[in-house]
């Protein structure tokens, strides 16, 4: 019996770790953030790309790593630690999870996403709460297929092509320079994850799949992969706030020494550690456990949300007047956070889908 | 700045949460004695009842309790096996039968004088203690000596061959039963404070002794309060040395802290409340389709579910993984027993105006358990090291965090 990370899985994390914090630190996001270094999340996926992130869930006949959702969690962990931006969970884990089980093994895109040269976007929101009445609807032609609609919150405006979930649960793939494909770049709170809209004017696709279970696996793991990125920017936000407390003096003593501050600390410690063992069992859970699968994801995406949002405002308040400022950059991680609440599926959401799935709510609330 | 919990060792192998197939083989031998042997199990382990002792006395034959006590003091002698235990736990909770005698005396004392006793006094004691002949209560908590317990006032001064005890003692469960106390009593009125207590072993006959019931909340007397004119114990009757009370008290505290969330309870708990769920109807309607209460349900579940992976993480830690787990070990009894207490609580308010029934009430859910255990818990949430004191223990050891200044003695 072990419940934990492996050795190969330390490492794995290590070296992402000593990437991101020789090549990605704080200012380099900021840059990005603030729009004078566009270059920052590309040049990052190729460093990644390199210590083999792009290929790591691809399987080894595709020419990826073949490794596994917990493997990607712990890398997913470490960007929402280090804040970072970058096409992970639309290419690294979306696109490498849908098209390696659809597309055959020798397409030379799955040897364009393992070596982190293609990005791929993700149109899934419409399936966790379609906003705005958007909808994407699929045609069969004579020599493929065409879609047609609209679709918000895409992630990774940048990339070569989209993943696209249609409103009947069916997987396409769509090139962004695609005819009748418009794009729209969108500003969300987190500067670091720009998305996009896009609208679809019979632009043609090619159809991946049309089977909802695949569609199902996707959204689990993309879920527990926003889970694991919450648990990452939850424990760097309380680490900052400790080590803020032990520095900041008021009364002529660290603020760390007063009961009050200490019991915030405790209190994020105490919500945010389970949290980890769950990101831990998900992952393992869609790695070997397909009966426990589903409900687990939808469970830890919405509670590891919850336990986030907590500590990011709990967090910013140990600090005080210096947690609200912008010089500071403790808002990366407050805003990192909330993206991962909002995106594909909120947890009140994803509490419902849980309660259905168990037989719970059956009239129909 | 406290250790990152990022970058703890990870351990040498893949996650694998099976036993093995040795502890399954071992899973398959607890099944068949629960099989032949649970229908003659007593369905209430009444203290001192001829039926409870000679369960007892059959669980610790098969090994089922009392396992790793050496045979020597009437053990089954075997090696400390974790996995061993929670498949034990597991398979009687499974079958609901109970899996042996609990209570203070076996749960500290004995494993205290294992460690600390002498070898006269475990010839005493642990035999009878295990096999549910002798009972014991523990002296612990004073009314002036709570959360900081080692300010105890309780005095005990040598009179020729005899400690002499006066004092007063609060939260003694099973005093009333008990043939034994053990007891934390001031020796060394001059040391500080965490130096002067010595660890007292004596009968709850002895005169001088006056015990009053406590009732509390839920309308029961759970607790005593203990009361001690001019109590003589014979001077060999301490555990460890004169003023070492403090170190022989905390060698096992931890593992009180440790029982107090146990994450199968609350699943357990869970399913029930799913029941009832199930059962209750508001205008006719199942309350299982109620959006807010599911709601709440579902928010109670995610908790749970990241407690029971969490439990899965100290087990794991406890096998000898390299990562030791210490935060997660360390927020266990604050998050148990406030998620245990939000449960019985949600229970209640699925209960509606139902909710307010309480003893002979002839609408009364579960036999009341919802209500009782809701009370219980906040008893458990104060009890055994408060939730504040608990913050103070993550903040303080876990995130490395400073003590609060002292307030200088006697203002």
């Amino acid at each position: 019996m072990e419940f934990g990370l492996s050795q190969e899985q330390r490492f794995l994390r290590d070296s992402v770790q000593r990437y991101l914090s020789e090549q990605m630190p704080l200012d380099r996001v900021r840059a990005f953030a603030d729009g004078t270094d566009s270059t920052v999340a590309r040049a990052g996926w190729h460093g990644l790309a390199e210590l083999g992130i792009s290929a790591l869930l691809l399987p080894e006949a595709a020419g990826g790593l073949g490794l596994k959702a917990l493997d990607a969690a712990v890398v997913a962990q470490t960007f929402g630690e280090h804040v970072t931006p970058g096409p992970f969970l639309g290419t690294g884990a979306v696109a490498a999870h849908v098209l390696g089980a659809t597309l055959p093994q020798d397409d030379p895109l799955l040897a364009e996403l393992a070596a982190g040269k293609l990005i791929v976007g993700a149109a899934l929101s419409e399936t966790s709460g379609a906003r705005e009445d958007a909808q994407i609807t699929y045609q069969a032609t004579g020599d493929g297929g065409v879609l047609s609609g609209r679709a918000l919150h895409v992630l990774h405006p940048k990339a070569h092509q989209f993943i696209v979930a249609s409103r009947a649960g069916a997987l396409h793939l769509v090139a962004a320079d695609a005819p009748g494909l418009t794009l729209t770049q969108t500003t969300t709170i987190d500067r670091t994850r720009p998305t996009c809209e896009l609208r679809f004017a019979e632009t043609p696709a090619r159809s991946l799949s049309d089977d909802p279970a695949l569609l199902a696996s996707t959204l689990d793991l993309a879920r527990v992969m926003i889970a694991a990125d919450t648990v990452g920017a939850a424990y760097a936000m309380l680490q900052q706030a400790v080590a803020y407390a032990q520095e900041r003096e008021q009364f002529n003593r660290p603020i760390a020494s007063f009961q009050a501050v200490k019991h915030m600390c405790a209190e994020m410690a105490a919500a945010l550690e389970p949290c980890q063992a769950m990101v831990w069992y998900a992952a393992h859970a869609l790695d070997a456990l397909p009966e426990e699968a589903h409900l687990t994801a939808l469970h830890t995406k919405a509670h590891v949300s919850e336990v986030g949002t907590r500590v990011a405002k709990t967090a910013t308040e140990v600090h005080g007047g210096m947690g609200f400022t912008d010089l500071l950059g403790l808002h990366y991680w407050f805003k990192r956070i909330g993206f991962n609440r909002q995106t594909l599926g909120t947890p009140d959401l994803l509490r419902r889908q849980a309660a259905r799935a168990q037989g719970l709510l059956a009239s129909g609330a | 700045m406290f250790p990152d919990p990022l970058n703890f060792p990870g351990g040498t192998a893949p996650m694998d949460l099976s036993y093995g197939p040795e502890y399954e083989a071992f899973r398959e031998e607890v099944r068949r004695f629960l099989s032949t042997h649970g229908p003659s199990a007593p369905r209430t382990m009444r203290l001192r009842a001829p039926e409870t002792i000679a369960w007892q006395q059959r669980l610790i034959e098969h090994g089922y309790a009392a396992r790793t006590i050496p045979k020597e003091y009437g053990g089954y002698g075997a090696e400390p096996d974790i996995l061993k235990s929670r498949i034990i736990a597991e398979e009687f909770a499974r079958a609901g039968v109970s899996a042996g005698l609990g209570g203070q005396g076996i749960s500290m004392l004995v494993p205290t004088l294992l460690e600390l006793g002498t070898p006269a006094q475990r010839e005493q004691f642990i035999r009878p203690t295990i096999e549910g002949r002798m009972i014991w209560c523990q002296g612990y908590s004073e009314p002036g000596a709570g959360s900081d317990l080692a300010s105890l006032r309780t005095r005990a001064e040598l009179d020729g061959d005899h400690w002499v005890v006066n004092g007063q003692k609060i939260w003694t469960s099973t005093a009333r039963e008990a043939d034994w106390i053990f007891c934390l009593v001031r020796t060394e009125p001059d040391a500080p404070k965490h130096k002067g207590i010595s660890f007292l072993l004596f009968e709850m006959n002895t005169p001088g002794i006056e015990v009053r019931p406590l009732v509390d909340m839920t309308g029961h007397a759970n607790f005593n309060e203990t009361f001690f004119t001019d109590v003589r114990v014979p001077r060999t009757q301490i555990v460890g040395e004169r003023g070492q009370g403090w170190q022989v008290a905390n060698s096992i505290l931890g593992n009180e802290r440790d029982s107090l969330g146990n994450p199968n309870a609350t699943l357990a708990r869970l399913h029930a409340l799913m029941a009832l769920m199930r059962e209750e109807r508001i205008d006719g309607r199942p309350v299982s389709d109620d959006p807010v209460l599911v709601d709440r349900l579902m928010r109670l579940q995610g908790q749970i579910m990241a407690m029971g992976h969490n439990d899965l993480r100290v087990l794991s830690a406890k096998l000898g993984s390299a990562d030791d787990a210490r935060l997660a070990r360390m927020i266990i009894k604050l998050e148990g027993t406030e998620l245990r207490h939000a449960l019985e609580g949600l229970a209640i308010d699925v209960m509606g105006e139902l909710g307010l029934a309480y003893e002979d009430h002839p609408l009364l859910r579960d036999g009341g358990s919802w209500q009782s255990q809701y009370m219980y818990f906040l008893g458990l949430i104060i009890g055994g090291g408060t939730s504040q004191i608990q913050k103070n223990i993550i903040s303080e050891r876990g995130l490395g965090m400073p003590k609060e200044p002292k307030y200088p003695a006697g203002v």
